[in-house]
């Protein structure tokens, strides 16, 4: 009796196995055969338009491609080096803004109020505007002591930028810990200093990270805008390449160095957002 | 009984714009005693617990601890703090932080212990408390039952002169509501100062030395369990007592 109603269950588990997997060969095949279908008839489309033979020469040029990505590639180390130090001054000057805005002491009123005007104002303006106001602009007071390397300007206006981004991205984080992890740190003793460096920005952090590191990935393409006010990085060193053979395969070249930063850290951020575990308890109410 | 009272409110009232959710609260537990505050939703029991840990500001009145004034303006609120534990009802563990870490933080950061005695002083804490093994483990890998205890213990470990307990078994499930108030009846064993707000009226009923009725914002009835539970007077009481015990009036 029993084995029968056994005999039975297996006989349907092994019927629905089957058509499970069916289904998973059926699927897998219709996405391969559309895929192909949807490259090959873009190509074609491509390769058979009039302007074809003229855009493989001047933006697919193998030759050109040779001689200028060495030259690039040292300009994109330029690119390296000034994305990984503005972040890492983007990164504390953000959280030292979001605290400015976060504050309640009446005394720091006048901090609060330049916080907000400061991330308000450096959102407003287009990032390639600032890097024109503060390269041209901070040499032109001709004030001894301040910088007038364009490169150090160029840094500090990205910087500028970029921190009234992240404070907010930080302020976003303070702000979604809910306000019963404060009471349960004041109960306890904490000062309210005490409570935000012990339990708020701990966990505020860790739930902007993702978001943060979007920031990073923008931030490592406006590097390039650096390149109006003159130094030799990668967009830069391929602009001047095109212009002196009227071929753009250097600017191409350039762009594959970008995508190959970016896309890296891209999946990073994907990584960590489907691993951060969903919200935990202790926080309602 | 010419002690004085370890935790006091006299006359406190307490408004949030145009709703007066305390009106004249007198209260004193003195030392080695629980005083239960039972009420409806809505009485003002969690508010009441606030207020004397000073989360909330009070409107008029006073509250002292071990009698000394606590809510004058001029008193120093975190360093008050420091001499009372709240358990709330929610948990609030911090998620971040380990089971002993959340005991520590405390006893580090407010009370300025050396590390190594915050570790022992926890790690003895917790395995008294029928928590050994779980120190490292995070709140999000524990039962309800056992966050609510590691709650409790983290309330302890400042060595506070009496604990306030805001409906610390109203989050739970049913089959894990024993085990906090076996705890808590264990510390009640060891002499702890507490006021407690609970809707469990058979844990009250154990545990209190003094019942009090919260009715909209004020103390309709208070006694001795034995005489609230069997004949209270007022016929407020009586309904409300006919609904959590689901006894006919």
């Amino acid at each position: 009796m029993t084995d029968a109603v056994t005999d039975i269950a297996s006989d349907r588990r092994a019927a629905r196995a089957a058509a499970r997997r069916s289904r998973e060969r059926r699927g897998a095949l219709i996405a391969a055969v559309s895929t192909v279908v949807v490259l090959g008839l873009l190509t074609l489309l491509i390769t058979q338009s009039s302007g074809w033979p003229t855009v493989r020469e001047t933006f697919f040029s193998w030759q050109a491609f040779k001689t200028s990505f060495p030259d690039i590639l040292r300009g994109f180390w330029l690119d390296v080096k000034l994305f990984v130090s503005v972040e890492a001054v983007v990164l504390v000057a953000g959280l030292g803004i979001a605290l400015c805005r976060i504050t309640t002491a009446p005394a720091l009123f006048p901090v609060r109020l330049l916080a907000v005007v400061f991330t308000d104002l450096l959102r407003g303006i287009p990032t390639i505007l600032i890097v024109y106001l503060v390269g041209f602009g901070i040499p032109a007071l001709q004030i001894s002591g301040l910088p007038n390397d364009p490169i150090i300007l160029g840094g500090l206006a990205l910087a500028m930028s970029y921190s009234a981004y992240v404070a907010e991205v930080y302020r976003s984080g303070i702000e979604s810990v809910h306000p019963s992890q404060r009471s349960a740190s004041l109960a306890l003793g904490l000062s309210s200093a005490q409570a935000l460096r012990f339990v708020i920005l701990p966990q505020a952090v860790r739930r902007v990270a993702p978001p943060l590191l979007n920031d990073f990935i923008a931030l490592q393409k406006d590097v390039a805008l650096v390149s109006i006010l003159g130094p030799l990085e990668a967009f830069r060193v391929a602009q001047i390449y095109a212009a002196e053979n009227f071929n753009y395969t250097p600017l191409l070249a350039a762009a594959l160095l970008y995508v190959a930063v970016t896309i890296p850290l891209a999946r990073l951020v994907d990584r960590m957002q489907r691993g951060s575990r969903p919200p935990v308890s202790g926080v309602v109410r | 009984m010419s002690t004085v009272p370890v935790v006091e409110l006299r006359g406190v009232t307490k408004a949030y714009g145009e709703l007066e959710v305390l009106r004249g609260i007198d209260v004193a537990v003195r030392e080695h005693e629980a005083v239960v505050l039972i009420g409806a939703s809505g009485s003002g029991k969690s508010t009441l617990l606030r207020c004397v840990d000073l989360l909330d500001e009070i409107d008029d009145g006073d509250i002292f601890l071990d009698g000394e004034v606590i809510t004058d303006p001029a008193c120093d609120v975190v360093a008050t703090r420091r001499h009372l534990g709240m358990v709330f009802q929610a948990f609030n563990l911090f998620p971040h932080l380990s089971v002993l870490q959340n005991v520590m933080l405390a006893p580090l950061r407010a009370h300025g212990m050396h590390r190594r005695e915050a570790t022992d002083h926890g790690r003895e804490l917790l395995t008294r408390f029928g928590l050994g093994g779980r120190e490292d483990d995070h709140p999000d890998q524990l039962s309800g039952g056992q966050q609510q205890r590691v709650a409790i213990v983290r309330a302890l470990a400042t060595r506070p002169r009496a604990l306030l307990l805001d409906e610390v078994t109203s989050a739970l499930d049913p089959e894990l509501v024993g085990e906090v108030l076996e705890l808590i009846r264990e510390l009640k064993a060891d002499g702890m100062t507490m006021l407690i707000a609970t809707h469990e009226m058979g844990f009250a009923r154990d545990v209190a030395d003094e019942v009090c009725f919260l009715h909209q914002g004020r103390i309709l009835e208070r006694g001795a369990p034995a005489s609230i539970f069997t004949a209270p007077e007022q016929p407020e009481t009586r309904r409300f007592l006919g609904r959590v015990l689901g006894l006919s009036e």
